[in-house]
């Protein structure tokens, strides 16, 4: 068997052995799905009716703006979810077990990363049926629909690549429960709950330049047909930076511990 | 021809400023049981980490199962299994769906992973909790299961890293049967322990770690070699007697507290002489009991006088 076949072989088992896992202890995901959704609900009925008036819309106008900047925060709880059981799991015999075994280094890593996006995006999916529910009318083609989804997978896996070398680092679970804490606050720091023009200066130059806010834009503009520019190309080199650095971070401290 | 399972030559760890292992040697040869005994602290958890190449050593190179530790990791990897001292099981997991993910980690097929994961359940008396999650398992089930999933890869030579610590004795007796049917096998098992029963009653060689250093090695009846024979100890119904026969004797050590002497000689003639001479002044000793030597004896003689040069 070749490296590569080896690593794929390994990976999958990690994957099912993570999605069983993530079966056997449902309350995170259901936190991971009922929080945003909770969000959205408060958002829309208690304070969208206001700020959809300030975007020259009504509650309706507001339940298409928030959808992005939902998932997004979505997206940023998970992550939190990955920190802990990642710690956990590193803090568990079982990891020693791995590494004394000849597998593939990374598939432990790859198991966590697989099972977590797939939650997250059962998640999303939840969050944009409810949306839909009370009133989210995105006009996007099935091509666009394609690609915002590729655009939230990308984002996802980034993130979640990241939650996993923040859990690896933190020295115990309540530690990685906090790590990756600002992240929530990143789509209320960019253009995910209201846009950015509103905000004082200084404020509105980091809301414009941190990494959430050119992906909710682009998802945005392919669900809603709101301009993208050059938010795509943004989005996608943030993601893929992120991703890496996060990615080699992970790996590394994975084989040093 | 004895080839070696596991050579070490030198090995030194250190931790910061602190040495765990200071120069150890180590050779077991194959299908031989290894006990590293030592008090907590004495390094035989880092050498184990070490050797199933958890751990990096700082110096010294070894050799597990003919693979250089250094150079070939995962040669040394496809050639042990390693059972630790915390339970390396997924606890939310069954301990079905354990053992068939070791099978595939292992890159069994899948119909002979199933047959495999279900004869070791029958093996390690599971079968009846196999659909159970590990983390429901008493520590016993837990230790068993432990040492079912590092069977599934047929290692030919296994780590055990204190596995009767905080068992109850049926558990114990159980896990010690199945190392002895490992070992009958021809596995090589290197096992760490702090009861020196354990290591008299399993190993065909044990090494005693003390403070990183190897302070003596052999098998269990050469160790007890190493020490003054045994005692005999005598108990007395009161001190007036005791005192008596401490006279009479002319050696050992009374203690008034529990009314007990204890004399050196545990021999056949000896006891005579001495209940002879203790008739001849009409003495009633109340109990005697006789005190072979024992791997305990060893440890504490050996390890007393470095323990006092430690401030």
């Amino acid at each position: 068997m070749t490296a590569l076949t080896l690593a794929a072989r390994d990976s999958s088992t990690m994957v099912r052995r993570q999605l069983k896992r993530l079966l056997r202890y449902p309350s995170m995901t259901v936190q991971l799905v009922v929080t945003p959704v909770i969000v959205l609900i408060l958002f829309v009925y208690v304070l969208g009716g206001t700020l959809g008036a300030g975007l020259g819309g009504g509650r309706a106008a507001y339940v298409d703006y928030v959808v992005p900047g939902i998932l997004l925060m979505a997206v940023a709880t998970a992550a939190t979810g990955t920190a802990v059981m990642v710690a956990s799991d590193m803090s568990e015999g079982i990891v020693a077990r791995f590494r004394t075994m000849r597998i593939s280094r990374g598939s432990v890593l790859t198991g966590h990363v697989v099972g977590s996006v797939v939650q997250q995006l059962l998640g999303m999916a939840v969050v944009i049926g409810v949306a839909l529910a009370i009133g989210f009318r995105p006009n996007a083609a099935p091509l666009e629909w394609l690609a915002a989804a590729g655009m939230l997978t990308l984002f996802v896996v980034a993130v979640t690549w990241l939650s996993v070398a923040l859990g690896m680092k933190s020295p115990t679970p309540e530690a990685a429960s906090n790590a990756p804490m600002p992240l929530i606050l990143l789509p209320f720091l960019g253009s995910g709950f209201v846009p950015t023009d509103s905000m004082p200066t200084a404020l509105r130059w980091f809301a414009e330049y941190q990494p959430f806010t050119p992906v909710m834009e682009t998802v945005r503009g392919l669900l809603l047909g709101t301009p993208i520019g050059h938010d795509a190309a943004i989005a996608v080199a943030w993601c893929v930076g992120i991703g890496a650095v996060s990615y080699l971070w992970a790996r590394r401290t994975f084989d040093r511990a | 021809m004895t080839n070696l399972a596991i050579a070490a030559d030198g090995l030194r760890k250190s931790y910061g400023d602190k040495v765990v292992l200071d120069g150890v040697d180590l050779a077991v040869p194959e299908g031989t049981v290894f006990a590293l005994l030592g008090p907590n602290g004495a390094g035989k958890t880092t050498t184990v980490q070490i050797l199933s190449t958890l751990v990096p050593a700082d110096g010294g190179t070894v050799s597990v199962a003919g693979h250089d530790l250094a150079r070939d990791p995962d040669g040394v990897r496809g050639a042990i299994g390693v059972t630790g001292q915390y339970s390396a099981v997924d606890k939310l997991l069954t301990g079905e769906e354990n053992l068939r993910l070791m099978a595939d980690l292992h890159h069994l097929p899948r119909r002979e992973g199933r047959h495999r994961a279900a004869a070791l359940l029958d093996r390690f008396d599971l079968a009846d909790a196999a659909r159970k999650p590990a983390g429901t398992y008493s520590g016993g089930m837990r230790r068993r299961l432990d040492l079912a999933m590092t069977l599934v890869g047929d290692p030919r030579v296994i780590f055990l890293d204190e596995p009767t610590t905080g068992l109850d004795p049926r558990s114990r007796r159980a896990m010690w049967r199945i190392v002895r049917e490992l070992v009958a096998d021809g596995v090589t098992i290197f096992l760490t322990t702090q009861y020196l029963e354990e290591a008299d009653g399993l190993a065909d060689r044990i090494a005693l770690l003390d403070h990183g250093r190897l302070i003596a090695e052999g098998t269990a009846d050469e160790l007890k070699r190493l020490i003054p024979g045994g005692h005999v100890r005598l108990t007395f119904a009161d001190a007036g007697l005791l005192d008596a026969a401490h006279r009479i004797v002319g050696a050992g050590a009374p203690d008034p507290d529990t009314l007990t002497l204890r004399v050196p000689g545990d021999g056949v003639r000896a006891i005579r002489d001495l209940l002879v001479a203790l008739d001849a002044h009409a003495i009633d000793v109340a109990a005697l009991t006789v005190h072979t030597p024992d791997l305990d004896d060893v440890f504490l003689t050996l390890t007393a006088p470095q323990k006092e040069s430690v401030r």
